[in-house]
């Protein structure tokens, strides 16, 4: 059977094409101000990686936080449910999900066949979420792929207090005229998103296997604060950003 | 998947009574210099019973429901935190606190007019909060007498014949202190009078409360926060009192026809502190699953007075009138209003969240739940403290719970968007999917339906 899902994210829209369980197509486009034309060039793209046309596709499901805009799907499914759905197929000891995207952090923690048992969202605070890292490396004056590399060139810890990006950003301004080394404000504001992130996986009390998704899953430095924070490896899978639309492909073919 | 059930539903009789109770205690309080009356102010936690003995014509304004009134009106609201903000107070603190203060500051009355001044402020320490809060008035007008108990004597295990004491004696000069700043002499019959009321109408509330153990609920908390308020205004009223006893006899109709709150009923929640007011259409969302709050320690045990039964279960606390007590005297009055108010369930939370986890297992187990919604209330540090320790007992104890953050009086704190997101991930955990249209709550009637 076909499936496609849809992640409607907050920043970003990503499609996937499952087919029998392999991901034979996935797109990503910038939500925007028009999510659902967004998500419908996604979906062109991706089914066009697929070799694919749409009526090929028996069925879809959305996820994100749009995702009762999201064109074609009959049937939306939550964004914990997929990252878990997404995460355990992949990694079958997977029992804690961390999940970080442009908007929004979540630590889920699951069961062998893949059933939520409990959830920690980020609260109102941007600090555990990706466009910490963005506002942070504005800040730096260094282009946000940048970011991860730096951080892990750090030799010295640094606190900082990332309750609130707005005042971190004022932080990071005051630590640069204090000509504090790029590379350790970086690791700095790491550290400060694997904080928030910890507590929140220390809420829904992780265990192992770690999964981490979510696009924040492809900065190193981010990685390497959280490990660190957290006392263990994480799993990340090769498209990081792609599991929760992943996870609707699948939660789609199960109808 | 539960299937969803088709339960009959219909308004609440006595609704228009409660809010026309509700809506007279406002005027007569701002009206009572107009006929002589004497006007105090004071927690809803406060012994209001006491005050009752300087006569018939003692008005009072509860600070928490009037903060909360506040609240639920946006625009006037904003002006109010503003206005405190402005007076240099924290944005952190007890929210209820700065809309009063912001009331005061700006000296508008939420229902028109100038802000109606005390005559004196009867208040008690339950929380920080509650000891600062005239203090400040005081700062910002102090000609207005206040008097203040301590209550800080532990929870009611604790509690022994000195600490009563201790209360007692307060109370006895408060009484004193009344008489000095009024010129009125003390009438120990009107005492007497106010705390059988009180706790006639406590008593009742705990029966209605336990009333909604039935499936289906007759009544969901949206509902009740509108009946229980009247309570945190004027417990130790006949008036009160006498309209809990009318609501008791027809919610027991309602659970002997099987007549819903919510007519899709198949999802049992409880909340816990004090929702955000300015947003309670969130509990017309759980509707859309089927799902509904039927209370919370907090709507339960803020103005119920409980007690164990003989079959092990929670119900109302026996009063003293069915015990057959004759209360004779000042002191014997002021002792079993002491006694009784410290037994409050929700005041046990402020000496350790262990004992409201205890209740709450037990309000999860009785009212038959499926899950818990906990708000993180950054308005009320006193109700939020330990709460996260809360939901590791509930979840320790076997019910779900979903968390999300706000402020019960400043709106600015909620996000409505990402806490119904939230709420969508919690009830498919639950294993609950939303219905395409909302059959809506017919306890409480809606808008629409109260004007046609």
């Amino acid at each position: 059977m076909i499936t496609a899902g849809i992640d409607m994210g907050a920043k970003t829209i990503k499609v996937v094409i499952v087919d029998d369980g392999n991901m034979v197509g996935k797109a990503m486009t910038i939500a925007g101000f028009e999510a659902t034309e967004s998500a419908e060039r996604a979906y062109t793209t991706a089914l066009g990686e697929a070799g694919l046309a749409e009526g090929d596709v028996e069925r879809i499901a959305s996820t994100g936080a749009g995702r009762r805009y999201a064109p074609h799907a009959k049937h939306d499914v939550s964004e914990v449910k997929c990252a878990v759905k997404g995460a355990i197929d992949l990694y079958p000891n997977a029992r804690t999900v961390i999940d970080v995207g442009a908007e929004e952090g979540r630590a889920i923690r699951c069961t062998e066949d893949g059933n939520v048992m409990d959830f920690a969202l980020n609260e109102k605070c941007a600090a555990g979420a990706g466009a910490f890292t963005e506002a942070m490396s504005r800040a730096l004056e260094v282009k946000v792929e940048e970011l991860g590399p730096m951080s892990v060139k750090s030799t010295n810890a640094i606190p900082m207090n990332a309750q609130c990006a707005v005042f971190a950003e004022s932080e990071v301004v005051s630590l640069l005229h204090a000509k504090t080394p790029k590379e350790d404000i970086a690791r700095a504001v790491h550290d400060a998103i694997a904080s928030r992130i910890v507590s929140l996986a220390r809420k829904v009390g992780f265990e192992p296997d770690v999964v981490l998704i979510g696009g924040l899953a492809r900065n190193v430095g981010f990685v390497d604060s959280l490990q660190r924070a957290l006392g263990c490896d994480v799993l990340i899978p090769s498209d990081p950003e792609y599991i929760g639309a992943y996870g609707a492909a699948l939660a789609a073919r199960a109808g | 998947m539960t299937a969803t059930p088709t339960y009959e539903t219909r308004p609440l009789q006595c609704w228009g009574k409660a809010k026309e109770i509700r809506k007279q205690y406002y005027v007569d309080y701002a009206s009572a210099h107009e006929r002589g009356g004497l006007r105090w102010a004071g927690g809803a936690w406060t012994f209001g019973a006491i005050p009752c003995g300087l006569g018939d014509d003692v008005y009072s304004l509860t600070s928490e429901p009037y903060g909360a009134s506040i609240a639920a009106n946006k625009d006037f609201s904003m002006r109010c935190l503003e206005a405190t903000e402005r007076a240099g107070y924290a944005r952190d603190l007890c929210s209820y606190m700065r809309n009063y203060w912001g009331s005061l500051l700006l000296d508008e009355y939420l229902w028109g007019g100038s802000f109606p001044k005390p005559d004196f402020i009867w208040q008690d320490h339950i929380c920080c909060s509650h000891a600062k809060w005239y203090q400040v008035v005081g700062d910002h007008e102090p000609d207005i007498p206040q008097f203040c108990i301590d209550v800080a004597v532990g929870p009611e295990g604790a509690i022994n014949e000195n600490k009563l004491s201790y209360i007692v004696g307060q109370m006895h000069d408060g009484i004193d202190w009344m008489e000095e700043i009024t010129g009125r002499t003390y009438d120990d019959e009107k005492l007497i009078e106010a705390v059988y009321q009180e706790c006639r109408s406590t008593s009742l509330w705990a029966e209605i409360c336990c009333l909604n153990k039935a499936i289906p609920a007759p009544l969901e908390e949206k509902t009740m926060y509108s009946l229980y308020v009247l309570g945190t205004l004027a417990k130790h009223s006949k008036v009160v009192a006498d309209f809990y006893e009318e609501l008791r006899d027809e919610v027991q109709d309602r659970v002997d026809n099987h007549i819903a709150a919510v007519p899709n009923e198949r999802c049992r929640l409880m909340s816990d502190t004090q929702p955000p007011w300015g947003f309670l259409s969130l509990f017309r969302y759980l509707e859309e699953y089927g799902a509904l709050s039927v209370g919370s320690l907090y709507t339960f045990g803020l103005i119920g007075m409980w007690e164990d039964k003989p079959d092990g279960s929670w119900g109302p606390r026996t009063t003293p009138q069915q015990q057959g007590i004759d209360i004779k005297d000042r002191d014997q009055a002021l002792r079993i209003l002491a006694a009784w108010n410290l037994s409050k369930p929700e005041w046990q939370h402020f000496y350790s969240p262990h004992l409201k986890t205890a209740l709450m297992v037990r309000i999860a187990k009785e009212w038959h739940l499926d899950g818990v919604l906990l708000h993180y209330n950054r308005g009320c540090e006193g109700l939020s403290v330990g709460i996260a320790e809360n939901r590791l007992g509930l979840i320790e104890a076997g019910y779900p719970v979903m968390t999300f953050e706000g402020n019960m009086g400043d709106e600015r704190e909620f996000d409505l968007a990402r806490t119904k997101a939230r709420i969508d991930t919690f009830m498919e955990t639950l294993g609950f999917t939303r219905e395409s249209t909302s059959t809506g709550s017919a306890s409480a009637p809606s808008r629409a339906r109260r004007c046609t």
